[in-house]
């Protein structure tokens, strides 16, 4: 009974009971409202890019429209686009687009583009965001008809699937972020590729065959210090050791690549994979370390060499989560703008990026160089980039999530 | 050449470190024997059942001295690569630990890493029978291991250890994960296992001990106050829990210690 004494009893009991619960309750809701604040937070990020990507444009044509054809111009087709450019454009700038790709064999819609670009000359005099657009049309239409009398108002998408299959050009209207996306896939792919078994490989060494010592230990401090390093140092490094160090290499000129310098996808992919290696080997150690020993022993226990079992039984193993470090990888490395700025990568190109010696530029960049123009076309069409982004960065984790799924429920 | 014993300590002794956790343990191991290691916990019964087939070579700090002989050789000598001493000297370990294969490749996976040439099959079957597991698993062997019950798995690490022929399985409590029923049938499984390997066992169950084994040793702390163990008494089974030497057996085995 002395030891019971001690506690609250009875009518004590309910009340400190009752206290326990408002203590609980009131750290419920403060949970809560965490959880509602960072759902608020990523729903007004996507409103803030939708709303850019999305809304009215007036714009007027430089050249009459219908000084090329009687035909009301939603209505034009393919062939009466070709027959129109082919009888208006210089004959130098007609054989160019031909020798790109005949004419016939280009669809409505890009004949359309050049159509707008090179003829009638599309000429973009204000945007206005989606809530603008949707609150205030009637202020809209007068300022229009106030402002610019011959100009044409229309809600459109600045996110089409054309937007996603052009190449870069200096009005934003005919701009596409083709360049981009083959530029951020290269850029990763090379960065995946040289990081994730090199990471991977140190990983294993550090957590399977180094000794525990003052060596590995400074070592083991180093890779963790090296993942907050910003990334505008690994820029600094990159351009040292890839683009001038190593610029034979990287411009492609020991293989036979002519007119180079270091300022190449393959330097920049490279960069990218330093960035993200201690991503990836502190990812793979941890997967490695959770690993339990009883698998190790089992395996020694019949006789496996070490590379044995390292090979069949804690890679296998360990293989979701080393995926899960090179997720977080992808998402790094498609994000980073600071060290493909101090690398090199170009603002303004339009030719797709065809080998690890090409020039190149990434969505990143593009966005970046968008938003800081005047006009408010691109600062649309920097919103549109945002949501391929977003979306290309979403396609890639997914895959690498089902990825890892498919090796989590093989038992 | 027929050797009556299988394995042979000399003066071993071992440690973590500078921590001498066995001391000085002489022990002849009848081959196609089996023999029990008892003792209190803490005493050192798995460190020196690891120290058989070098499984504490991957304790960082972990090192012996003495002897520990096979067939002549010292299995510590410079030029014994432990990886064959594993090959020889199988281990079933205390919790179950199957790979997280299918049921044929936790079998075939060491047999296959061996170099085994013969008939994969063959020796599946073989060992799960060996084993006495055949009956439950041969019409899903592509399952998972880890749908096995506890008892099964721990037969299939039998099998598994067995699947590579070694010449002496050492068991550290196979059976304390298990219930009566099944720690019955792995019982019954050793006596079979005998004819054929030799067995050495760490039970903390006296009944098990004085059932299944044919030599009992005795570990202890070997004295007041000290932290290491050894082997205060060897000797037959029957000699052990009838009519003890050590006045420390005695009251071990009897239930009466401390
Ligand atoms: N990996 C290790 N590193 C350092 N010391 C260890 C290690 N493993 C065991 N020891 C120590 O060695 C001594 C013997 O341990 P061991 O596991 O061999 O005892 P045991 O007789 O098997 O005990 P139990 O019956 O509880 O399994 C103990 O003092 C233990 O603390
Ligand atoms: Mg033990």
């Amino acid at each position: 009974m002395s030891i019971n004494s001690h506690y609250p009893q009875a009518e004590d009991f309910r009340h400190a009971l009752n206290a326990r619960y408002r203590a609980a309750s009131i750290w419920q809701a403060l949970f809560l409202s965490a959880l509602l604040i960072a759902i608020i937070s990523l729903l007004a990020l996507i409103y803030n890019v939708l709303d850019g990507a999305f809304g009215f444009v007036a714009f007027d044509y430089k050249n009459d429209p219908a000084a090329y054809t009687s035909t009301p111009m939603s209505e034009l087709t393919q062939k009466e686009l070709a027959a129109i450019l082919k009888d208006n454009l210089s004959s130098g700038a007609y054989n160019k687009l031909e020798k790109e790709q005949p004419l016939e064999k280009r669809s409505q819609a890009e004949l359309y583009t050049l159509f707008l670009e090179r003829l009638v000359e599309l000429d973009t005099k204000n945007t206005w965001s989606m809530t603008e657009s949707l609150l205030h049309e009637n202020e809209i239409r007068a300022e229009v008809a106030r402002k610019y009398p011959t100009a044409k108002l229309e809600f459109r998408s600045w996110l089409t699937p054309q937007f996603l299959v052009t190449p870069m050009s200096s009005k934003a209207e005919f701009a596409g972020v083709r360049t981009a996306i083959l530029g951020s896939l290269w850029l990763v792919g090379i960065a995946i590729l040289f990081a994730l078994p090199i990471g991977t490989g140190a990983a294993i060494y550090l957590q399977e065959y180094a000794p525990k010592n003052f060596l590995t230990s400074i070592i083991q401090t180093n890779i963790n210090n090296l993942s907050g390093v910003p990334s505008i140092v690994y820029g600094m490094l990159g351009l040292a050791v890839f683009v001038r160090v190593m610029e034979p290499l990287t411009s492609g000129s020991v293989f036979g690549v002519t007119d180079a310098n270091g300022r190449t996808v393959l330097s920049a992919g490279l960069t990218m994979g330093i960035l993200v290696l201690p991503l990836i080997i502190i990812n793979a150690q941890e997967a490695i370390k959770a690993v339990p020993d009883s698998l190790r022993q089992a395996a020694y226990g019949v006789g496996a060499t070490r590379w044995q079992t390292v090979w069949h039984h804690v890679l296998p193993n360990a293989l979701p989560g080393i995926l899960t470090g090179t997720i977080l990888s992808i998402s790094r490395a498609l994000g980073e703008t600071a060290p493909l700025i101090v690398v090199g990568a170009s603002t303004f190109i339009s030719m797709d990026p065809d080998s690890p010696f090409s020039k190149f530029t990434a969505l990143p960049i593009q966005i970046y160089q968008w938003t800081t123009r005047a006009q408010s076309e691109f600062h649309a069409i920097a919103a549109g980039a945002i949501v391929v982004l977003l979306i290309l960065l979403l396609t890639l984790n997914a895959t690498a999530i089902l990825l890892r799924n498919r090796f989590q429920r093989r038992w | 050449m027929e050797n009556k014993y299988a394995i042979e300590a000399n003066a071993l002794s071992i440690y973590y470190g500078s921590f001498m956790a066995v001391n000085n343990v002489d022990m002849l191991i009848e081959a196609q024997k089996i023999t029990a290691i008892i003792g209190p916990s803490g005493c050192g019964k798995s460190t020196l059942l690891r120290a058989f087939n070098r499984m504490n070579d991957f304790v960082p700090g972990c090192h012996v001295t003495g002897e520990l002989l096979m067939q002549g050789k010292n299995l510590y000598s410079k030029d014994i690569d432990p990886v064959e001493v594993r090959r020889k000297i199988g281990m079933v370990f205390q919790k179950p630990n199957p790979f997280p294969k299918s049921i044929y490749e936790n079998i075939a996976w060491g047999a296959r890493i061996n170099g085994f040439k013969g008939n994969m099959d063959e020796l599946v079957e073989q060992s799960l029978l060996g084993a006495a597991l055949w009956d439950e698993v041969k019409d899903k062997l592509q399952d998972s291991a880890y749908a096995l019950s506890g008892g099964q798995q721990q037969r299939l690490c039998i099998a598994r250890t067995i699947a590579i022929q070694p010449e002496i399985i050492l068991m550290d409590e196979p059976a304390s994960a298990l219930d009566p029923i099944s720690t019955l049938r792995i019982e019954e499984l050793m006596q079979e296992l005998k004819k054929n390997y030799t067995i050495i066992i760490v039970t903390h169950n006296m009944q098990q001990a004085a059932r299944v084994s044919d030599y009992t040793a005795m570990m202890m702390l070997d004295k007041e106050g000290s932290r290491s163990g050894t082997v205060i008494e060897f000797s037959e089974t029957k000699r052990i829990f009838t009519n003890p030497k050590d006045k420390r057996t005695e009251d071990y085995v009897t239930g009466r210690f401390g």
